[in-house]
C-alpha cells in the first residue's frame, strides 16, 4: 500500500466550503424529513390503535408497504415518477427550485412516518386502557381523549425509540445522493472525485456523522430526562428494531 | 399507466435483478442471503465479545458497535470501494465489495440484538448450568445460546429484513440488484411510475414471506 496521505486537501481550495455545504444540506434534508415523519407517524400511529376499524386498516396498510421497501426505491419513485403525474405548472416550479431536494424530503419523510409510527403505537399501547377509559368519562371525544391524553403522553414515553429512529432518519438521509442532492456524502464523493484523496475525505465525511449523531444523542438524552414520567416507560424493543 | 412494460421485462427485473441468473453478475438474493448469514456469525461473535469478561474483548467489540451504528451504510459501501483496492493492490468485484460492506456493517446491529437476546436469559439459568458442571463454552452452547435465539427471533428477522432493504444500496456501485435492474430498464423504456412501483411490490413480498415464514419458526418453537 504505497498511499500518500494529504490532509490539507481538506481545507485548502473549495473543500472546505463544499464539506460545511454539505453538512447544511443534510441537516436541512434530515430536519424536513423528520417532521413529515414526525407528522405522519403521530397520525398513522394513532389511527392504528383507533376504535375504528377502517381506519386502523388505512394506517396499518401505508405503515406495511412504506416500511418494508428499500428507501432507495422511494427515493427513486419521488424523483422519477411522481413529477410526471403533477400538474405542469408544479413540475415547472419544481424544476426550478431542486425537485430532488423536495423528493429527498418526501422519501425521508413518508418512509420513516412509517417507522416512527410503529414507534408512537408502541408507546400509545403502553398507556393503561384506563387513562383512555378515564378520559372519555369526563366528557372529550375520542378525538379530544387523543389529543389531550393519549399522545402528549405517550410522546413522553418514546423519547428514547425516537432518538434511535431520528439518528436512522440522519445516516438515510445520506441515500439522497443517489438522485443528487448535494448533501454530506455527495460532497465527501465530490472531493474524492476532485482531489483524489479518498481517505481523507471519507475519513472527513465519516467523523462529520459521527458528531452529528453524537451531538442528536446529547441533546435528546437531556429532553429525555426533562420529559419522562416517573414510574412509567414504553414497552421498549429491542435494538436495531424500529 | 401502461403495465405492459414489466410483461415485457419480467424475465430480465425477476431472474437477473432478484435472483441474479443472467449476463451481469448480480442479483439482490444472491447478495442478500448470504450477507444475512455470514452478518449472522460475525454479530454473534462480537455480541458474545461485548459480553466477555475481559476487557481486551468488551472495548474493542463496543467501539466496532457504537462506530459502524453512527455511519451511514452509504458511507461505509465507499469505504469498502476504495479501501480494498487501496490494501490488495487490484480490485475485486463489486459483489465481494458490497458482500464484505454488508457483513461488517450489519454485524454491528446484529451484535446488539444477540446480546440483548443472552442477557435475557434468565441469571438462574446460568447458575444451574455451573452447578450440573458445565464449563463456560459448553454452557454457551447448550444452555443460553438456544434459548437466547428463541427470545431473539422476532428482532433477528426485522433486521434481516433491513438487510434484505439496504442491499439496494449496492447498485450505487454498480452492482446489478433489483433496483439497479430496474434503471437499466427504465433508461431503455422510460417508463418510471411502473417499474418503480413494481420492484416496490417485489421488495414488500420478499420482506412479506420473510415475517410469516419468522412468526411460522416462532410458533414452532413456542409451543415445544
Amino acid at each position: 500500500m504505497n498511499y500518500q496521505f494529504a490532509w490539507s486537501v481538506l481545507w485548502s481550495g473549495q473543500t472546505g466550503t463544499w464539506l460545511l455545504q454539505g453538512v447544511l444540506v443534510t441537516l436541512e434534508i434530515s430536519a424536513l424529513g423528520w417532521l413529515v415523519a414526525v407528522v405522519l407517524g403521530i397520525l398513522s400511529g394513532a389511527l392504528r390503535t383507533a376504535p375504528i376499524a377502517p381506519l386502523r386498516w388505512l394506517a396499518a396498510a401505508y405503515v406495511e408497504f412504506f416500511r418494508n421497501v428499500p428507501l432507495l426505491v422511494w427515493m427513486f419513485f419521488w424523483y422519477f415518477s411522481m413529477p410526471p403525474l403533477l400538474p405542469n405548472a408544479l413540475q415547472d416550479w419544481l424544476l426550478d427550485h431542486s425537485a430532488e431536494f423536495w423528493a429527498g424530503v418526501c422519501a425521508l419523510g413518508v418512509y420513516h412516518g412509517a417507522r416512527f409510527s410503529e414507534v408512537i403505537r408502541a408507546g400509545i399501547r403502553s398507556i393503561p386502557k384506563t387513562q383512555f377509559e378515564a378520559a372519555v368519562s369526563t366528557g372529550l371525544t375520542v378525538f379530544q381523549a387523543y389529543r389531550l391524553i393519549i399522545v402528549p403522553i405517550a410522546l413522553r414515553l418514546i423519547v428514547p425509540p425516537a432518538t434511535n429512529e431520528t439518528l436512522n432518519l440522519l445516516k438515510n438521509s445520506s441515500v439522497a445522493l443517489t438522485i443528487s442532492v448535494a448533501e454530506l456524502t455527495f460532497q465527501t464523493r465530490q472531493i474524492e472525485t476532485y482531489t483524489a484523496k479518498a481517505f481523507e475525505a471519507l475519513a472527513a465525511g465519516t467523523l462529520i456523522y459521527l458528531a452529528l449523531c453524537l451531538a442528536i444523542a446529547a441533546v435528546m438524552s437531556q429532553v429525555e430526562r426533562r420529559v419522562a414520567i416517573p414510574g412509567m416507560i414504553a414497552r421498549g424493543r429491542q435494538s436495531g428494531e424500529f | 399507466m401502461d403495465f405492459r412494460v414489466i410483461a415485457d421485462n419480467f424475465f430480465f427485473l425477476m431472474l437477473q435483478g432478484l435472483i441474479g441468473f443472467g449476463s451481469f453478475a448480480g442479483g439482490t438474493l444472491r447478495l442478500a442471503l448470504p450477507a444475512i448469514g455470514l452478518g449472522f456469525v460475525l454479530g454473534t461473535l462480537i455480541g458474545l465479545a461485548r459480553l466477555a469478561r475481559s476487557r481486551w474483548m468488551s472495548v474493542p467489540a463496543k467501539i466496532y458497535v457504537e462506530f459502524f451504528r453512527g455511519v451511514p451504510l452509504v458511507m461505509v459501501i465507499f469505504w469498502f470501494w476504495f479501501i480494498i483496492p487501496a490494501l490488495l493492490g487490484r480490485s475485486l468485484p463489486e459483489y465481494f465489495v458490497a458482500l464484505t460492506a454488508f457483513v461488517i456493517f450489519e454485524a454491528a446491529y446484529l451484535a446488539e440484538i444477540v446480546r440483548a437476546g443472552i442477557q435475557s436469559v434468565p441469571q438462574g439459568q446460568v447458575e444451574a448450568a455451573t452447578a450440573t458442571g458445565l464449563a463456560r463454552g459448553p454452557m454457551m452452547r447448550y444452555v443460553i445460546l438456544p434459548q437466547a435465539l428463541r427470545n431473539m427471533i422476532p428482532a433477528l428477522v426485522t433486521q434481516f429484513i433491513v438487510l434484505l432493504k439496504d442491499t439496494s444500496l449496492a447498485s450505487i456501485i454498480g452492482y446489478v440488484d433489483l433496483t439497479k435492474a430496474a434503471q437499466i430498464v427504465n433508461n431503455r423504456e422510460i417508463r418510471p411510475f411502473e417499474i418503480y412501483l413494481f420492484i416496490a411490490v417485489v421488495y414488500w413480498s420478499c420482506s412479506y414471506a420473510m415475517s410469516r415464514y419468522a412468526s411460522h419458526i416462532e410458533n414452532r418453537l413456542a409451543t415445544k
